[in-house]
């Protein structure tokens, strides 16, 4: 059965990674191009004092010959890989290797969870796993370390951001599951409505409290368009959200009759 | 209200069964240690760590670890 719900899994993000793709390479393209233009623009205008005025609070310290890009990172015409490719094909593969990664993530995570968060049924359990991933993926990230342009970001705190980034996304993960454990504690003396209000409350206080501990981190240029971070930031959002729709909707259709579900949808027809 | 009824039908609901942890481990650490690794090579991979020498997986995956959300540059 395990191994079923895993290749539904990888099946449902597989799905969700074409369009994942797809409002990645509509929406997502323009606004990363504007970034490279910007970036390009104001390397040539200073080479060497571009990024410099950026205000973490702990982290990198200001370097001499600091650049916006790590050593050897470019996009432009010395660039390793083209334009072409990352915005093309490298964008694709990417996609595609995340969302089928995510989805082979989310069988399992459902495979734990089936049977064991109240009795729900494997499709509203899917969709309520996926708005959990949709939360802990790109709500909380995109409220303490939202998703950033090319040009936005300097190249020596690269291991420190992605460090904040995973130690979030941990603590959210498991502040997540630690509400959904309060939940079923509360249902018995609350009834189930209540104590699912009560346990959401906590997890929004305790990840307020998470993300007023962790630094802030604030790379973004001065002269930096306000407007296309905007854009850029909302694409990455709707990426997230088309992404964990369709594995929780694809996933949860999928994974009903593997958990035999089937069987009672169908005598419900002929009793019902 | 239970969790009950979310799964009201003409027939009583039944308990969804739960999947024995024992028959689960060892898919959830082999399996997941695949997914997330795939993960680590879109989304980390020549950015703050780096299993392969050079710049070439992180220039190629570069659009989509941005719009998906990972630190970069
Ligand atoms: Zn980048």
């Amino acid at each position: 059965m395990i191994a079923q719900l895993l290749a539904r899994g990888l099946i449902a993000g597989l799905v969700a990674g074409l369009l994942a793709f797809g409002i990645a390479r509509v929406f997502g393209e323009p606004q990363v191009n504007l970034a490279i233009a910007f970036e390009e623009a104001s390397e040539a205008a200073a080479p060497h004092e571009h990024a410099h005025d950026h205000d973490h609070v702990a982290g990198a310290q200001e370097t001499e010959g600091q650049s916006a890009a790590p050593a050897g990172h470019s996009h432009g015409e010395e660039a390793l890989v083209s334009r072409d490719t990352q915005a093309g094909l490298g964008l694709f593969v990417g996609v595609m290797v995340y969302a089928t990664a995510v989805g082979g993530l989310f069988a399992l995570a459902f495979a734990f969870c089936y049977g064991r968060v109240g009795a729900l049924s494997a499709r509203p359990l899917a969709a309520l796993l996926a708005l959990g991933a949709f939360i802990a993926f790109c709500v909380v990230p995109a409220i303490k370390y939202p998703p950033n342009p090319p040009a936005v970001g300097v190249g020596e705190t690269i291991a420190w951001r992605t460090e904040l980034h995973f130690i979030l996304l941990f603590f959210t993960l498991v502040l997540i599951g630690l509400a959904a454990w309060l939940r079923g504690r509360l249902a018995a003396s609350l009834g189930g409505w209540n104590a699912g209000i009560v346990a959401v409350a906590a997890l929004v206080v305790a990840i307020g409290i998470v993300t007023a501990l962790l630094p802030a981190v604030n790379e973004v240029p001065d002269d930096f368009s306000a407007t296309l971070l905007w854009r850029f930031r909302m694409t990455a959002m709707g990426i997230q959200l088309g992404l964990w729709s369709v594995i929780g909707l694809v996933f949860g259709a999928l994974a009903a009759p593997v958990v035999g579900e089937r069987r009672r949808a169908a005598a419900r027809a002929v009793f019902g | 209200m239970t969790d009950a009824a979310y799964s009201t039908g003409a027939l009583p609901a039944i308990e969804p069964v739960s999947i024995p942890l024992k028959a689960l481990l060892p898919w959830a650490i082999f399996a997941g240690l695949v997914f997330v690794l795939a993960i680590y090579f879109v989304g980390v991979e020549e950015g703050a760590l780096s299993l392969i020498s050079g710049t070439s997986v992180h220039e190629f995956v570069h659009d989509g670890r941005h719009l998906l959300g990972f630190p970069c540059h």
